[in-house]
């Protein structure tokens, strides 16, 4: 008897001995973090209030109407990085770039040596065309800015890695002439015309990802007015000012499907969509709350109307609406947009103006991408070598594109990241890790406080290996899909398995998360694409 | 410094055409240090879990099971001879005899098996893995104290060459890799892992006297100098010792199980029985540390634990014998049921991968372990069938479960 009371004591010894450690721990970790000046509340592990226990759930945000519902995504990650873009200024400043490109190699499916239609020093106006693709000639790529093209930069196998445009000081728009009414005008004739125009390729496809496909019409369009990945802007900055245009894009899409235009809202109630978003007309609004991916169109093409075999819905960017929008409108082909410079590695994170594919070399200027370190060469000589410091990525972390200092950005980004380069060995770095890192697991101290900062590096963290955990895929995945078993359909190559697996509701960035957060460093999006591909080549 | 320096490792690194040689440096390489590999194709940041570190805090969480259970081993010697009683009397003599059976146990198991991983891994070209980091770690848990070291071997070689490169190594067995090797020596010396016989170390069952070898005895020389009782061979064991664990006894009832032993010595670990399952609280702060951490699924395990109470209870209620009339939650504190719940139903590579198939196949276990227990007249336990039953079938399960999702696709096309 005194030995089962010997135990309970014992329990309740260990409990209050954890608490008491856990709590000095803490307060520790607070005050370093007060002493470098970080906010020691992202460093509460223990809950502060039994609500944070109980994990009662949020009210509405108190722009959504009474009447609408806020669809609330449970699983999911965000990812905080430090480096954030933050607002300088109230003017959002213009940076013109010398020279812009336009990179065949952000179209996926597009083959690696495009038929290019100007020549080179050929003076362009904004809107002309550039090249089009071998296999669907319809669609015409088109200059983003006005200028002189320069020499085609080509790499493996003569494919096309940029077409690039050396930059007038005022950009000159083409004429269009034969810009349709849009009360009159029927589907045929507004497709022509946009195909033609340049603005096509802004609209994009699920299934697949691709430069939508005009012979099959949408059963519904989808436009995407928040971004969850990290580091991403909010597309408030990009729309203001430009409210009428938003909208008549809007209306321009309306005029493509026979079904609904949808318009994904960001219901996380920390910043209030735009009024041009707010107040979109003819379309059908919906809220959406819950980490990254929830900002993901694929995500909410999942959950409003998902895409079965043998359909095809659209979706575009904000910045792509507005270009619909402007054509319209004013009569040209305006791609400027809202870019976020972003990242630890930069002096001061910013926003800033400028167009599609702009070349990254002034905005990264400060940054020593490059360094020279010393290296010993096989006969054990100090010799000069480079090393890479810095990853510039056009667009997000996850799913972004690695570009040069003196590369362009891409066609659908509108975010520069850079992160250090993690090429470093790290002692016991698998056991006790001396650098944090953004993770929701539990065997590290910061997947208690998930909503922690950390700077982020390239490295890997771990070797390659067989899937082993289950269940890690589907925590960061608000949609009903396995993606293991995806993956497995993928890697075997089995079509209808994969199909019904949902494989055509699915593009890489929504997959991303699950690569981030895999055991076995699984390249996902890889596989995914593979096998995206392959069903592709069957239809 | 040393083994601390990365330019020290980079010094002696074999070429890269002694396979064998290369792979043994890099699996002790990326011990040490992890590796400086950046990501290329897909995210251009990686989320810090590892596999090593997923391994390694499953044999974090055994921890305890070892220390409580190697002291056991040298308790329940001393139980059986009546001598040292108290559970701290003659401490340095139970910490000996348990370390002398235990650390034979875990050298063999691991030379065995890593030296089958490493020639594989060898021969494949492939980086070796850290499966058997936890497999390893978990096989002398789950053997008898006085086990065969050469039987043991045997089942290890068995268990790692059929289960686990047979079907392409870590992350690709079917069944779990320990349980194997505990079931090849369960149906191919069954003498020698059930019964009386093998839960006391160190002792003559036909003589009844106490058996110590030169592992034991080259301590005596060093307790005798600093003035400490020493091992003395050939005392006689008590009358009332028969070597029998609570689930021999438990065919009389649960009153002939607490008659011998009391709840609080089953569930501190002061019982005869397998090394790591002796101890329910060791047990319960491992499942405390995998649950905490998220590395063991909690599904898995609540599932079970529901499995064994329901069909605990319907055998409560039908009451046929004395067996089945033992409370339901009692089962829990007998046998290997806790251990296999917390550290053998939860890996995730022969558990079901989905979320409703984990319920059902912790469910499953559950069910059909204790029907093995209570209902088997040959084998006292259940739980290592149990599980590589459902190991097998949790394939199955998933099936239907994925197949599921597919149905539901294709119905929503059609509409």
């Amino acid at each position: 008897m005194t030995l089962t009371w010997g135990i309970i004591i014992a329990m309740v010894f260990i409990v209050l001995f954890v608490m008491l450690v856990t709590t000095l721990g803490e307060g520790l970790v607070k005050i370093t973090a007060k002493e470098s000046n970080i906010d020691p509340a992202k460093f509460s592990v223990l809950p502060g209030e039994l609500s944070d226990i109980i994990g009662s759930s949020k009210a509405k945000p108190n722009f959504v109407p009474a009447d609408e519902q806020v669809i609330d995504l449970k699983k999911g990650f965000d990812i905080n990085l430090l480096g954030e873009a933050v607002i300088e200024t109230e003017e959002i400043p213009t940076v013109r770039s010398a020279t812009y490109a336009l990179k065949p190699k952000d179209f996926i499916g597009m083959s690696p040596i495009p038929k290019v239609v100007a020549n080179e020093g050929d003076s362009l106006k904004a809107g002309d065309p550039l090249f089009y693709d071998k296999k669907r000639p319809e669609i015409i790529y088109a200059a983003p800015v006005s200028g002189e093209m320069l020499p085609i930069q080509r790499g493996e196998k003569r494919s096309i890695n940029e077409v690039v445009i050396l930059a007038d000081k005022e950009v000159e728009y083409r004429k269009y002439e034969n810009i349709p009414n849009l009360a009159t005008t029927d589907y045929e004739e507004l497709t022509k015309f946009l195909l033609g125009s340049g603005a096509w390729p802004f609209i994009r496809q699920r299934p697949f990802n691709i430069v939508a496909d005009y012979d099959v019409r949408p059963k519904s369009i989808f436009v995407t007015t928040f971004d969850t990945a990290p580091l991403a802007p909010s597309f408030n900055k990009t729309v203001e000012g430009k409210e009428a245009e938003f909208q008549k894009g809007l209306e321009v899409l309306a005029k493509l499907t026979e079904g609904k235009v949808h318009v994904a809202l960001d219901g996380r109630g920390e910043e209030k969509p735009a009024a041009a978003f707010l107040n979109a007309s003819g379309v059908e609004r919906h809220w959406f709350n819950g980490q990254h991916p929830a900002g993901n169109v694929g995500v909410h093409i999942h959950h409003i109307d998902p895409v079965n075999s043998g359909e095809s819905v659209w979706h575009l960017d904000v910045y792509g609406v507005l270009v619909l929008g402007t054509l319209f409108t004013k009569g040209i082909f305006d791609t400027e947009r809202v870019v976020a410079l972003t990242g630890a590695e930069l002096s001061n994170p910013t926003f800033i103006r400028t167009s599609q594919g702009a070349c990254i070399d002034k905005f990264v200027a400060d940054v020593d991408v490059i360094t020279s370190v010393e290296v010993k060469d096989e006969e054990g000589n100090t010799v000069e070598a480079n090393r890479k410091n810095v990853r510039l990525i056009s667009g997000d972390p996850l799913t972004g594109t690695e570009v040069n200092a003196n590369g362009y950005l891409g066609f659908f980004d509108d975010q520069l990241t850079t992160v250090s380069e993690g090429d470093y060995y790290e002692l016991f770095g698998w056991l006790l890790p001396q650098k944090g890192h953004p993770t929701t697991n539990r065997t590290f101290p910061g997947g208690f406080s998930p909503k922690a900062t950390y700077s982020a590096d390239t490295n890997q963290n771990g070797e390659h290996r067989a899937f082993v955990v289950s269940g890690e895929y589907e925590s960061v995945l608000p949609m009903d899909i396995y993606p293991q078993y995806l993956l497995r359909a993928i890697v075997a190559n089995d079509f209808e398995r994969m199909e019904g697996l949902g494989i055509l509701e699915l593009a890489e960035e929504d997959l991303a998360l699950c690569e981030y957060v895999c055991t076995s460093k699984q390249n996902v999006q890889q596989i995914l694409r593979e096998g995206l591909d392959s069903l592709r080549a069957q239809i | 410094m040393g083994l601390f320096d990365v330019d020290f490792w980079k010094g002696i690194e074999p070429s890269k055409d002694k396979k064998f040689l290369h792979g043994l440096y890099d699996g002790m390489f990326t011990l040490f240090f992890k590796p400086n590999e950046v990501t290329h194709a897909g995210t251009h940041i990686k989320g810090p879990m590892d596999l090593k570190r997923l391994m390694i805090h499953v044999v974090i969480a055994m921890q305890l099971c070892y220390v409580l259970g190697a002291y056991n081993i040298g308790h329940q010697h001393y139980l059986a001879a009546g001598l040292h009683t108290g559970i701290f009397d003659a401490m340095h003599l139970k910490i000996v005899l348990g370390l002398m059976q235990i650390l034979p146990i875990f050298a063999v198991v691991h030379i065995v098996g890593l030296g089958i991983e490493f020639y594989f891994a060898a021969k494949k070209g492939h980086p070796i893995e850290e499966g058997f980091l936890v497999s390893g770690a978990l096989i002398p848990l789950i053997m008898p104290p006085d086990i065969s070291l050469w039987m043991l071997a045997v089942a290890v070689a068995f268990a790692v060459l059929l289960g686990k490169e047979a079907f392409g190594g870590t992350g690709m067995n079917v069944v779990n890799v320990a349980l194997l090797a505990r079931v090849f020596i369960f149906f191919a010396y069954p003498t020698s892992i059930s019964g009386d016989g093998p839960w006391v170390a160190a002792i003559d069952l036909e003589t009844r006297v106490t058996d110590y070898s030169f592992l034991h005895t080259m301590f005596n020389p060093i307790f005798d100098l600093v003035g400490w009782s020493t091992f003395e061979g050939g005392m006689p064991l008590l009358e009332s010792f028969t070597g029998a664990t609570p689930l021999v006894l438990a065919k009389e009832g649960w009153e002939a199980v607490t008659s011998q032993y009391s709840a609080a010595a089953m569930f501190m670990g002061g019982i005869p029985g397998c090394i790591g399952e002796t101890s329910k609280l060791a047990i319960l702060v491992g499942m405390g540390i995998l649950l905490v951490t998220g590395v063991g699924s909690w599904r898995i395990m609540l599932s079970m634990a529901l499995g064994v109470a329901l069909t605990g209870m319907i055998f409560n209620v039908w009451g046929y014998n004395e067996y089945m009339m033992i409370p339901w939650y009692d089962h829990f504190l007998m046998g290997g049921l806790l251990f296999a719940l917390v550290f053998m139903a939860t890996d995730p590579v022969t558990a079901s991968g989905t979320n409703t198939g984990k319920w059902i196949y912790g469910f499953l276990i559950g069910f059909f372990g204790l029907i093995i227990r209570v209902m088997n007249p040959a084998y006292a336990e259940g739980w290592m069938l149990a599980i590589l039953l459902m190991n097998v079938f949790a394939p199955l399960i998933d099936f239907y479960v994925v197949d599921a999702n597919i149905q539901k696709r294709l119905k929503r096309a059609k509409a």
